[in-house]
């Protein structure tokens, strides 16, 4: 019982990655109809600023260090703790929460840069086209990001106060066994917040209402006279603050290095498509079904009757849904089919 | 790119005879660009055949398969297989390549082709994934996993030993009758069945087969209403191409006798691909060409190391030529992955038909200076993917 | 399917077959002038060519930047440059810095991508384009294995790099293959006295383990270790390579009743499987009335950084460390030092002392013959490389030498003094017999590729 509610949790937690990430995806397809492999790399940025955040925290003074003498060793102490002491450090300590208002400016300019310089011009071509060249895309961003950090995983802790883990299990009266990592609970938390804010913000705003009804029939909004473009947009910056701020705080459970964003590519376009093109209730629910799902297959249990589950489950689920069901999980039916 | 042929036999007949040539002097001025060694040599021909295949599923009927690197694997696999069970000859290792292949593309296009568009090409992923996961890990007895699948001594291979005494304990090497397949023979035999794999590929491109691909490709509802079912054509061109890319598996397992998994992963489907549209899907040359693009890349461009760079950029004045060749270091060595992005990109971007359509627009611009609309504007416009 | 059978035309057949004849008389006057040569790419003029085949895109790719630099100043080195490193500990003196048979050393680099296709075309590269007399590097044992076999069928020297399975000194051993790294068989024999000392001898393991052929060795030869001072092995979990989140995998461990984690993962695997098991509060756990702790069999400083703190106090081995006092180690960081501005990896010193030891062997033997030359090396006892007195055996082509036991450091102070060296294992400690069951292979023939 405890395994298993660990096991939820887990899930959970992978999901709510996959579900931000497919999100914006799923924004961007069904507002701009483009097929983005460069929401990955989008992901991997966000997760960079909270590095960059945390090189720039701890600039440092440069002392030589006595004690190695066969070559040029030198401590470093961040210019924050030689200002500010206690307070500078834990001003460090919080390198990743902070990142988030730092994350955010950039990451809309990044995505809006992107839109108006390179994916507008793509509305129009075919999505073999948008694919390749948002791929390229995706390449470069990542060479550019491994020239300047390496391509070595970089530690981005979480601060200290999250380090430990919570005690649930007393909370729901299971005993002391079941524990979970704060950071992980506060992750879990967090895209729900986002994934709240963004249904809301479509839900319950005039901006919200045109992007819906453009994703929904988008000649017939531009025939009402209004600027459909300019909101789309602003539709892919926001996409591009959602996959930035998931990288954001994912780097405390994983150590970021320039190909993170690859990694998770793959897995979100199938997140999209068995939540259903289109569908942003799908995206999310696929997401947190396939983190489940992802999970209890890596349980031992299941592991020791169907060896090698864990490594299939997610294209195993893909490859059902698809062919019972395909228009995916959510999805309307005719999107993107012959 | 995706215009309706309208060469006349004796076009064809001229661009099969120049390919040929092409292919067969290649060790000749490949060797200009630094490419003429047999192993890249190799490679072009190899990928040329995985990507001509490609092409009949993906340039004719428009099908984005997203895991055709999975039959590569399949083919290297069977081939290897065919190596330590049988005989080192190259034929029935080419054989058991092609059929695996077939077996398996027959099965995963059978299930994937219910879907269309990017339910397609994901379903193909899924299964390309799948392999690639239980290869590495799973399925190691059959795959040797990390390591790869490779002869080794004691293997049985069965007709060998029938007919030869085993010699000595040296591994025997991959042949063709007593023609040893690597170096530049190996290269001569991929040479050969690229030649024989582009002219079947030009004969279906131009069969009433191929017009029926291609209808597909521009509308499979209409061709659906008409009362026509489209599916088992093609699913025939994704049998075809999955043979396609068995052969090239196998034939890499020929030259070079080791199968990995690694070769199954996504970013290998990925690959093909990307060959494919930079050359320029549809046409029969575009895909061999983007495969040898890809491959110089990776192969050339990889070794330029500090030491070589300062030597090309040394005619500069002292200082100027570091800088050069820092600047340049950035694009090649461990930056071609670099390149590679930006090349794709302003491929994309200014070149929606691959390399081909260059040469299009080359030759309008050089014949007839006023007409040049017609490349841009079918290149772009046939029928997104989605059809 | 009669739609082909028109296409096809006996003509259009024929066509190929002439263009194909004429074609075919072509390669001929291509192929080098064979026979003159002794063994493959003998050098003929006044340079001697190295193959580097390093990651230089792909995960591992800064360690392989970091081998690149310890290859560049090898060659400096030999060629008289420099201030000779370990040159002027090493113990055989017939090298003088002037270059290997009396030819200046040159090199060609390439990227192996950490994919054995990639490696492999990357080396026949050197060999059939560049014409090397020996390629080395590799940061992973898939990678090492594969480019080993290759250049045995092609007839040249291989100079292993960064390469820990067991398989490639063992049931993949080659002839022309050499390797100075040490294994994970070492790992487990070097490691298990002081986890004895520092945790005890009633433990239960659990391990968790990267799904492929190195992780299965290393959990091998731990788990058989281990057993050997008395700890229990609860479970072996597998996990799939580049997992990215292990939580689902780590979850499981807290109440299985295990109180040592064993994660034989290297990499980015390692860095992830580490950070997270630290998070989920494995290290501030007591189970069975003792603190769980994690054990790291294998250690790179380079992994090390980007796990950050979360290293400190976990054991592990590694082939050499910086730090060691030794006159070859301190002769070698203070090279790499003034040249680079910081100290070298693991990676880095393995791949300097085998280029230096190919260069020794090449100088003793008069050629660069892979036989004669590999004769040079079997059974060839030195000093003065940092890692003491060293043999490298010729019944299997594995170095033979002292194994560090380090430990994640408590107080680094700066963001290179990660691990601390715990125990220098002496070398009989680590040695066993070529042919134990784990090993068992043939090296076969020598190729001379000629």
């Amino acid at each position: 019982m405890d395994a298993l509610l660990l096991q939820l949790l887990n899930g959970l937690d992978k999901g709510g990655a996959y579900a931000l990430i497919a999100l914006g995806l799923t924004l961007i397809f069904g507002t701009l109809g483009v097929v983005n492999f460069a929401h990955g790399a989008l992901f991997m940025l966000g997760a960079f600023c909270a590095v960059t955040l945390q090189k720039l925290l701890t600039i440092s003074q440069r002392v030589k260090d006595e004690s190695i003498t066969f070559f040029d060793a030198y401590k470093e102490i961040p210019y924050l703790e030689i200002w500010y002491g206690e307070t500078g450090t834990m001003i460090i300590d919080h390198a990743v929460p902070l990142s988030i208002l730092f994350a955010i400016p950039i990451m809309l300019l990044i995505g809006l840069i992107m839109e108006r310089g390179l994916i507008k011009h793509f509305y129009k071509r075919t999505h073999a086209e948008q694919i390749l060249v948002t791929f390229g895309l995706a390449i470069v961003f990542q060479e550019i990001i491994k020239a300047q950090f390496g391509a070595n995983p970089i530690p981005t802790p979480a601060p200290e106060a999250f380090a430990g883990s919570a005690d649930i299990g007393l909370w729901l009266g299971l005993g002391e066994a079941v524990v979970y990592p704060w950071w992980r609970l506060i992750y879990l938390l967090f895209s729900a917040i986002v994934i709240g804010g963004v249904f809301a913000f479509l839900q319950f705003t005039t901006f919200g209402m045109v992007v819906r009804a453009g994703m929904a029939d988008r000649e017939t909004v531009g025939l009402l006279g209004i600027h459909v473009e300019r909101r789309f947009t602003i539709v892919f910056g926001i996409a591009a603050v959602v996959a930035g701020l998931a990288g954001v705080m994912y780097t405390p459970i994983l150590p970021p290095d320039y190909h993170i964003g690859m990694d998770f590519l793959v897995l979100s376009f199938v997140v999209v498509v068995v939540g259903g093109m289109g569908s942003l209730p799908g995206a999310v629910a696929a997401g947190f079904l396939l983190g489940i799902l992802q999970s209890f297959a890596s349980m031992n249990e299941v592991k020791e009757i169907f060896p090698g589950i864990d490594q299939i489950i997610i294209y195993l689920v893909a490859v059902i849904i698809l062919l019972v069901r395909p228009r995916g999980l959510l999805g309307r039916k005719g999107v993107m089919e012959g | 790119m995706a215009t309706t042929p309208q060469t006349t036999p004796n076009q064809d007949r001229l661009l099969f005879v120049l390919f040929a040539a092409a292919v067969l002097t290649a060790p000749l001025w490949a060797s200009v660009i630094g490419a003429g060694y047999p192993d890249l040599l190799q490679k072009f021909a190899i990928f040329g055949i995985l990507a001509i295949g490609f092409n009949i599923l993906f340039g004719l009927t428009g099908y984005l398969s997203f895991g055709h690197a999975a039959f590569l694997g399949i083919g290297s696999y069977a081939a290897v297989w065919s190596f330590k069970l049988f005989t080192v000859n190259a034929l029935p290792a080419v054989f058991f390549g092609m059929v695996f292949a077939g077996l398996f593309a027959l099965v995963i296009g059978y299930i994937s082709l219910r879907r269309t568009g990017i339910y397609f090409s994901i379903l193909t992923l899924a299964f390309a994934q799948m392999s690639y996961n239980l290869a590495y890990s799973v399925l190691t007895p059959i795959t040797n996993g990390e390591t790869g699948l490779t002869m080794n001594q004691d293997d049985p291979r069965f007709i060998d030993n029938l007919f030869f005494a085993p010699e000595g304990n040296a591994l025997p090497s991959t042949n063709l009758f007593g023609i040893e397949m690597t170096g530049f023979s190996g290269f001569y035999f991929c040479a050969v069945v690229l030649i024989i794999a582009f002219y079947i590929a030009m004969r279906i491109s131009r069969s009433p087969f191929g017009m029926m691909l291609r209808a597909i490709k521009s509308n499979q509802n209409r061709m659906n209403y008409t009362g026509f079912n489209t599916r088992p054509y093609a699913l025939t061109a994704f049998v075809i191409s999955g043979v396609y890319a068995g052969l090239a598996g196998s034939l890499m397992a020929v030259t070079d006798p080791l199968a990995g998994a690694e070769r199954m992963q996504w970013t290998a489907s990925g690959e093909v691909v990307l060959m494919t549209i930079l050359g320029g899907a549809g046409t029969l040359l575009g895909p061999v060409l983007g495969a040898g693009i890809i491959k110089y890349f990776e192969n050339i461009f990889s070794a330029y190391n500090a030491q070589v760079l300062e030597r090309i950029f040394d005619f500069l004045p002292d200082g100027i030529d570091h800088a050069a060749a820092s600047v340049a270091g950035l694009f090649v060595g461990e930056g071609w992955h670099l390149t590679l992005g930006l090349v794709f990109m302003l491929i994309v971007i200014f070149l929606p038909g691959g390399v081909m359509e260059g040469f299009t627009r080359l030759r309008a611009k050089f014949s007839k200076p006023t007409v040049e609309s017609s490349s841009s504007g079918s290149t772009t416009s046939p029928a997104k993917d989605s059809a | 399917m009669t739609l082909f059978k028109q296409g096809v035309s006996r003509r259009g057949l024929m066509r190929g077959g002439i263009a194909l004849s004429a074609g075919l008389a072509a390669p001929q006057f291509f192929v080098r002038g064979a026979g003159a040569a002794t063994y493959l790419n003998e050098p003929t003029g006044s340079t001697v060519t190295f193959g580097f085949n390093v990651p230089q895109t792909g995960a591992y790719a800064d360690e392989g930047a970091d081998e690149l630099r310890a290859y560049q100043l090898a060659v400096k080195h030999l060629n008289g440059e420099g201030d000779g490193g370990m040159l002027n500990t090493f113990t055989s003196k017939a090298l003088e810095g002037k270059g290997v048979l009396g030819k200046k050393v040159a090199f060609v680099t390439g990227d192996t991508q950490t994919k054995s296709d990639a490696a492999r075309a990357s080396a026949k590269r050197m060999i059939e384009k560049d014409g090397v007399v020996m390629v080395t590097g590799g940061s992973s044992s898939g990678v090492a294995i594969a480019v080993q076999s290759l250049c045995q069928e092609a007839g040249i020297t291989f100079m292993a790099g960064l390469t820990h399975s067991n398989d490639t000194t063992g049931k993949d051993r080659r002839r022309n293959g050499f390797r100075h790294f040490f294994n994970a068989y070492m790992s487990g024999a070097a490691l298990a006295p002081v986890l004895k000392a520092n945790y005890g001898t009633d433990r239960k393991a659990y391990h968790l383990t990267a799904d492929y052929t190195w992780g299965w060795t290393q959990e091998e030869s731990i788990a058989n270790s281990t057993e050997a001072i008395g700890w229990e092995t609860v479970n072996k979990v597998r996990t799939p390579l580049g997992a990215g989140d292990f939580s689902q995998y780590i979850t499981p461990v807290l109440n299985s009743g295990a109180d040592v984690l064993i994660l034989n993962h290297y990499g980015k695997d390692m860095v992830n499987s580490l950070t997270q098991a630290v998070q989920f509060g494995l290290r501030d756990k007591q189970v069975n009335g003792k603190d769980m702790v994690v054990v790291v069999p294998l250690y790179s400083r380079l992994m090390a950084q980007g796990a950050g703190a979360n290293v400190k106090g976990i054991f592990g081995s590694t082939n050499w460390h910086w730090s060691l006092t030794d006159a070859g180690s301190q002769a070698f960081v203070k090279s790499f030092g003034a040249e680079y501005g910081f100290p070298p990896s693991q990676a880095a010193h393995t791949c300097y002392v085998q280029a230096l030891l190919y260069a020794d062997a090449a100088q003793r033997a008069g050629t660069f013959a892979p036989c004669e030359l590999g004769k040079a090396l079997e059974g060839f006892e030195f000093d003065g490389m940092g890692n003491g007195p060293t043999l490298y055996r010729a019944e299997d082509h594995q170095c033979f030498k002292k194994v560090l036991v380090v430990k994640g450091k408590e107080n680094p102070s700066s963001q290179f003094d990660l691990l601390e060296v715990v125990e220098e294992v002496p070398r009989e400690q680590v040695t066993y017999d070529p042919n134990i069951p784990q090993f068992a292979g043939e090296l076969g023939p020598c190729n001379n590729g000629a």
